[in-house]
C-alpha cells in the first residue's frame, strides 16, 4: 500500500473537508446544474447547494465534469447558444 | 429554437424529432466546449457521446425537476458520460491489486524539506499515525478502495472489479475517511493540522 508523499498530503486535505454527512455522486450530479448556474449568476451558496460545494472539495471526479460544465456555461454565455 | 424547460420535457418525451436533434447539437457544441483541449477528446468521440448523452437525458427525463435550464442540467448529464468514457478507457488495463499490493511503508517527509524542523517533525508525526491508522483501522476493502482512489483510478472502475456499484463505493471510502479523521483527532490531531499540512 505505497502512498507517496503527494497522495499522504492528498488524503489529508480530503480528511480536512470530510463531513458526516455527504451527498454521493448520484446526488451531487442531480442538483450540480443548478449549483453552476447560481455560482455563474455570483449568488452565495443557498442552503440545499451547500452539500454540493461540499462534494466538489472531496470528489475529484465530480469536480472535474463540474470546472467543464462550467466552462461550457461559460463560453454560451460569451458566445451565445448558436455560437 | 429557444426552448423553456416545460417544452423540452414535454417535445423529448414525445421524442420530437427536431428537439432531439436541437439536444443533440447543443450536447456536441457544450462537450466540445467543455472538453477542448484533451487529448483523445475528437470529433468522432465526441460525437459517440453527445449520443449516448441523449440516451441518458431521455432515460432520466423524470429526474429533472426544473430547477436549472433543461440544457444545464442535460449538459451535466453529458460531461459524466464522457468523462466516464476518457477515465475507462486510460484505466481499463489496470489492476486494483497491482495498484494497491500491500507493502509495508516509512511515514514519508510530507512536510518537505524547506519547513522548519518543529513542523516537520510534527508533520512526520502525523503522517506516521495516518499510515498506522490506514493500516489498523480500516477493512482491506477500505483500505483498498481508498488507496485505489488517491492513486487515480475512477471510482466506476473500483467498483466494477471489486465487484460493487459506484454508490456503494462512495460510502465504503466515505466511511474510511470518517474512521480515519476520527482517529487522527482521538490522537490530538486537530481539524487545523490536517488544514495546515495540506497546504504545505
Ligand atoms: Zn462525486
Amino acid at each position: 500500500m505505497p502512498l507517496s508523499p503527494t497522495e499522504l498530503a492528498k488524503l489529508l486535505e480530503l480528511l480536512a473537508q470530510t463531513q458526516n454527512h455527504e451527498l454521493n455522486c448520484e446526488q451531487c450530479l442531480a442538483l450540480v446544474a443548478e449549483f453552476a448556474e447560481s455560482q455563474l449568476a455570483g449568488q452565495s451558496v443557498a442552503a440545499n447547494l451547500q452539500a454540493v460545494q461540499q462534494h466538489l472539495a472531496v470528489c475529484g471526479e465530480c469536480r472535474e465534469e463540474y470546472e467543464a460544465l462550467r466552462e461550457a456555461l461559460i463560453s454560451m454565455r460569451e458566445n451565445g447558444p448558436d455560437e | 429554437m429557444n426552448r423553456d424547460n416545460a417544452t423540452w420535457r414535454q417535445q423529448l418525451a414525445q421524442h420530437d424529432a427536431g428537439a432531439l436533434a436541437d439536444l443533440r447539437a447543443t450536447l456536441m457544441r457544450n462537450l466540445r466546449r467543455g472538453l477542448a483541449g484533451r487529448p483523445r477528446a475528437d470529433d468522432s468521440f465526441l460525437e459517440d457521446c453527445a449520443q449516448e448523452s441523449l440516451l441518458r437525458v431521455l432515460d432520466k427525463l423524470d429526474q429533472f425537476h426544473g430547477r436549472s435550464q433543461f440544457t444545464t442540467w442535460a449538459t451535466a448529464l453529458a460531461m459524466r458520460v464522457a468523462f466516464g468514457e476518457l477515465r475507462r478507457s486510460r484505466w481499463k488495463d489496470v489492476s486494483l491489486s497491482d495498484l494497491t499490493a500491500d507493502d509495508d511503508q516509512a511515514a514519508p517527509d510530507v512536510a518537505g524539506d524547506g519547513a522548519a524542523p518543529d513542523v516537520q517533525l510534527q508533520q512526520r508525526d502525523l503522517a506516521a499515525a495516518l499510515l498506522a491508522s490506514i493500516q489498523h483501522d480500516l477493512t482491506a476493502r477500505q483500505r483498498t478502495a481508498l488507496v485505489a482512489e488517491l492513486k487515480g483510478m475512477p471510482q466506476d472502475e473500483i467498483a466494477r472489479q471489486l465487484g460493487s456499484t459506484r454508490n456503494a463505493l462512495y460510502k465504503l471510502t466515505h466511511d474510511a475517511r470518517k474512521k480515519l479523521r476520527e482517529r487522527l483527532e482521538a490522537a490530538g490531531f486537530t481539524a487545523d493540522d490536517l488544514v495546515s499540512d495540506a497546504g504545505k
